[in-house]
């Protein structure tokens, strides 16, 4: 039997999964040719690159949401410590690596490796817990890394790197350059984040989390959302499995954080609160918990739909959350569902 | 229970001692005990399974039959006793090392992976026998593919047993509710398990599918040559199946033996069996 | 004795905490869901007092009054137009409709009042009382939150556990479709909930205004998360847990402000909170629930 045949079996899945791919490169494609032919207008040209960074914060809290089934309220946690590790990592870099794109992918890897360290301290005390409980650790640690940010001081010098809490105490020397600068955060960035960049991240968080998805980690991952108690039965180490959706799920939330924050010249950690955390678990939800196509075209739309909104200028952020509420009873009702479900075509397909 | 953590031969109180004399029981529960919201839900449980044993754990409803299914699985830690399996001591293993070591079950009321499909549910079963890691699976590197195909190929075996290899795809919450306790039992036999637990397998099934399922139990006892212990209420199927019984009532055992002698015991009959003697 | 001041002070916020973590506590305990909005609705509760004594001069009691009616409503219009329907629906989708009500109630705000800060009055004035030769002083306000706060924590004890409503609302807690077989009213238990709980809100925010005198559309927002903190804190469920996760949260919330660092306040608030969870998963005073297998 061949890999081919073993892939197919699993039609439905196999089918969703190229789909995606060929809806986010078409996308690519498009996107290109409308914005080399001057059709894309500037702001939304400028949006591009922040779109494919909220659809790898998508794609990676869906892995925890949707695949693991646990709530996560400080997906946004994550993004910070990778965009200010990943710009950080940048400007050092700044001098020894004068290709941009190289020193973006380096940066996006670093910012990876922090975030996904944030992710395993943050893991060992919250995978301890469940549901509702765990969903407020992660808001309080959330809030905890925003803290933390909006107060921490890092500068370089001929010495060195020099950090320090709550003031300025870095002293640095002759020359030397002050980097994050506590609630003022970074200014003065590059931004070499480029909208192919933001392209290759989300197709490689896609294939990353597909993959884990059609194997041995993602059907574990699986198998604890169904049903905790059933998984220990047939001897699944939980706290092993969580563990390691949450740290790929950091790790691609600091990547994306990197991404995002080079397409700005400045970043403060408040722009990572609370609330981005929501907008990304509103993605996924819009999107159906699971299902990643879903939650990349809802990044997507919310991206786009405040921009859009703007010409009922303060009405706006109003007709949001009138459609964001409208949005969810009417997924909910039940005769919606059932009359989406006959649009559906994988739904058919699985009835076969 | 600290100092038994080695294992010691203990003299078989296996209800059938003839079977399997010289070797190590797969199963000895010494004085089990729980006491669950202030009651002694099961009380001074003892009990020895040898390796190919079949028995039955009957009783009256609230008898602590699940109870002492969720003791050996480690869902309860025991309040007082030894459970030895294989000849080691499971004190402060916790279920997943429990399985590790070689006990898998099957629920009272169904525990699927409901939205996963049912060769999946297999297939997660086989995780502690894979051992390809993240990296292989996110590279697809050739230790993944060997791994997976030789998984797959295991599973749709496993299906077979029950003649389920034709629904792998379909997820396992929309299968009938026969298929889904059948389900549940190739999925506990995916971990090869040295001692199989069945809680009630039967529930639910007409008179055709109880009979289906019964010989399906023994091909698998004659397949994987494992001890099974059955908590049921259909007395055919016991009767039948079963080598020994042990009989709970109130959390205490008040009957061990053949079927035969069971039928026969007055204890039995007074406590249950003569509520149900016509059936 | 600055020691006992900013214990005074932290039992006083907390205070204000644990009236909005009432809130919370109660619809988790019947409806199973974290309403986000609830810290939005003090906020009206408190815009409704502005405009009721700083417009139109009345009675700062009759003003609070009228900001408990009013969110009162409110309570009862949100559930029965938002939350009801979704009953059946995972608890996710719940949980952002609640934040999208949440969105709503702020912007709403903001189209009606601006964004612009008004100063609220305080509703008792400004005077506080001196003890020990005036080393110790304490505003009334202060002390009025703290009083205030009793004072609903013995009601609302007394009308859980003595009055058939009361009685109702725990039945739902536990299980709501038996309580529907046993004659009880679930909707309108559920809506009963929403309405004790918003009109704790705008008590809430009427004294949380006085002694915090900024008021904007965002005001409720942080106390609203951290009364939801003081709320699991205690043991999500509890109305005991809720008070003393309350009063907990302010009395922590003010002595790290004094003596760690005021940036960081909100830090040692939280990590405390992961500290307790850590501990006891189920809060300070929540009970366990061990599922059956």
């Amino acid at each position: 039997m061949t890999m081919r045949r073993l892939i197919n079996l699993k039609r439905v899945q196999a089918r969703r999964i190229y789909l995606t791919y060929a809806v986010v490169i078409a996308a690519y494609i498009i996107c290109t040719v409308m914005s080399s032919t001057n059709i894309l207008s500037s702001s939304m040209r400028g949006m591009l690159v922040p779109i494919c960074a909220y659809m790898v914060m998508a794609v990676s809290l869906n892995l925890v949401v949707g695949i693991l089934g646990e709530l996560s309220l400080g997906h946004a946690g994550f993004m910070s410590v990778g965009a200010f590790s990943g710009v950080a990592a940048a400007i050092l870099m700044q001098n020894v690596i004068p290709f941009a794109p190289v020193r973006l992918a380096l940066a996006m890897i670093v910012a990876a490796i922090f975030a996904a360290a944030a992710g395993f301290l943050i893991g060992i005390p919250v995978l301890r817990l469940k549901g509702d409980y765990l969903a407020i650790v992660t808001l309080a640690f959330g809030e905890i890394i925003k803290s933390i940010l909006n107060n921490f001081y890092l500068g370089f010098d001929s010495q060195g790197l020099h950090f320090s809490m709550l003031r300025d105490t870095t002293r640095l020397l002759e020359g030397g350059k002050l980097i994050i600068r506590g609630p003022m955060g970074i200014s003065g960035i590059q931004k070499i984040s480029t909208f192919p960049a933001g392209f290759i991240l989300v197709m490689l968080s896609l294939i990353i989390v597909f993959h884990l998805v059609i194997s041995r980690p993602g059907r574990a991952f699986m198998a604890i959302r169904d049903d905790r108690i059933a998984s220990e039965s047939i001897g699944l180490d939980i706290t092993k499995y969580k563990m390691m959706a949450f740290v790929t799920s950091a790790a691609l939330a600091g990547a994306a954080g990197a991404l995002f924050a080079m397409n700005y010249s400045t970043i403060v950690a408040n722009k990572f609160d609370f609330n981005t955390s929501i907008l990304i678990l509103v993605f996924v939800v819009l999107g159906g918990q699971g299902n990643m196509l879903g939650g990349i075209i809802a990044a997507a739309v919310l991206t786009i739909l405040p921009e859009k909104l703007r010409e009922f200028s303060e009405y706006r952020m109003l007709l949001y959350a009138i459609i964001l509420i409208v949005m969810m009873l009417a997924t909910n009702n039940a005769e919606i569902k059932y009359f989406l479900s006959r649009l559906n075509p994988f739904k058919k397909k699985e009835a076969e | 229970m600290k100092e038994k953590t080695k294992y010691v031969p203990v003299p078989s109180r296996s209800i059938l001692p003839e079977r399997d004399a010289e070797r190590a029981p797969v199963l000895e529960c010494v004085k089990l005990g729980i006491t669950l919201g202030g009651i002694k839900a099961v009380e001074d449980f003892n009990l020895t399974i040898g390796r190919t044993e079949i028995v039955g754990l009957i009783g009256p409803n609230g008898a602590g039959k699940t109870t002492v299914f969720n003791l050996l699985t480690k869902v309860y830690q025991p309040t007082t006793g030894t459970i030895l399996l294989n000849g080691k001591d499971t004190h402060g293993m916790n279920t997943m090392q429990v399985n590790k070591a070689g006990i898998a079950r099957t629920f009272q009321n169904i525990r699927l992976f409901r939205n996963m499909s049912v060769i999946d549910n297999v297939k997660t079963a086989m995780n502690n026998e894979m051992h390809y890691n993240m990296l292989s699976a996110i590279l697809r590197l050739p230790n993944y593919r060997r791994e997976e195909i030789a998984a797959h190929r295991r599973a749709l075996k496993l299906l077979s047993i029950f003649d389920m290899q034709n629904m792998a795809d379909v997820p396992a919450g929309s299968l009938p509710y026969g298929a889904q306790r059948r389900l549940e039992i190739v999925r506990a036999l995916a971990t090869n398990p040295s001692l199989l637990l069945l809680d009630e397998p039967a529930a639910g099934m007409n008179p055709s599918e109880t009979a289906d399922l019964m010989d399906s139990i023994r091909k698998v006892h004659e397949m994987f040559q494992i001890a099974i212990i059955l908590i049921e209420h259909d007395m055919s199927l016991v009767m039948n199946i079963c080598e020994g019984i042990c009989v709970l009532n109130f959390g205490h055992i008040i009957a061990k033996g053949t079927p035969d002698e069971i039928q026969s015991n007055p204890a039995v009959i007074e406590a249950y069996l003569g509520r149900k003697k016509e059936a | 004795m600055i020691f006992l001041n900013f214990f005074i002070s932290g039992i006083s916020l907390g205070s204000i905490y644990a009236i909005i973590a009432l809130g919370y506590t109660m619809v988790y305990g019947i409806a199973k869901m974290l309403n986000f909005a609830h810290g939005d609705v003090i906020m009206i509760g408190a815009y409704v007092c502005f405009y009721a004594f700083a417009r139109y001069h009345l009675n700062p009691f009759l003003g609070v009054a009228a900001a408990m009616l009013i969110c009162t409503l409110l309570g009862i219009i949100v559930e029965r137009l938002a939350y009801k329907p979704l009953r059946q629906a995972p608890s996710l989708a719940v949980l952002i409709t609640a934040i999208g009500m949440s969105y709503f109630l702020q912007n709403t705000a903001l189209l009606m009042w601006s964004s612009n800060p008004k100063v609220f009055p305080s509703i008792i004035g400004r005077g506080s009382f001196r003890l020990f030769d005036g080393a110790l002083s304490v505003s009334h306000i202060t002390a009025l939150t703290i009083g205030v706060c009793l004072v609903i924590m013995i009601v609302l004890s007394l009308f859980i556990s003595k009055t058939k409503m009361g009685k109702a609302m725990r039945a739902c807690s536990e299980d709501k479709g038996a309580a529907q077989l046993m004659g009880i009213n679930v909707n309108a238990t559920i809506s009963m909930t929403f309405a004790i709980g918003s009109g704790l809100a705008a008590v809430a925010g009427a004294l949380l205004c006085s002694a915090y005198p900024t008021l904007m559309p965002t005001t409720g927002a942080l106390p609203g998360i951290k009364a939801f903190t003081a709320a699991v804190f205690g043991g999500i469920g509890s109305i005991p847990g809720a008070f003393l996760g309350g009063l907990m949260l302010g009395v922590i919330e003010i002595f790290a402000k004094a003596y760690i660092s005021s940036q960081l306040s909100d830090a040692v608030v939280f990590g405390v909170l992961i500290i307790v969870l850590l501990v006891k998963p189920a809060g300070l005073l929540g009970k366990m629930t061990q599922e059956k297998v």
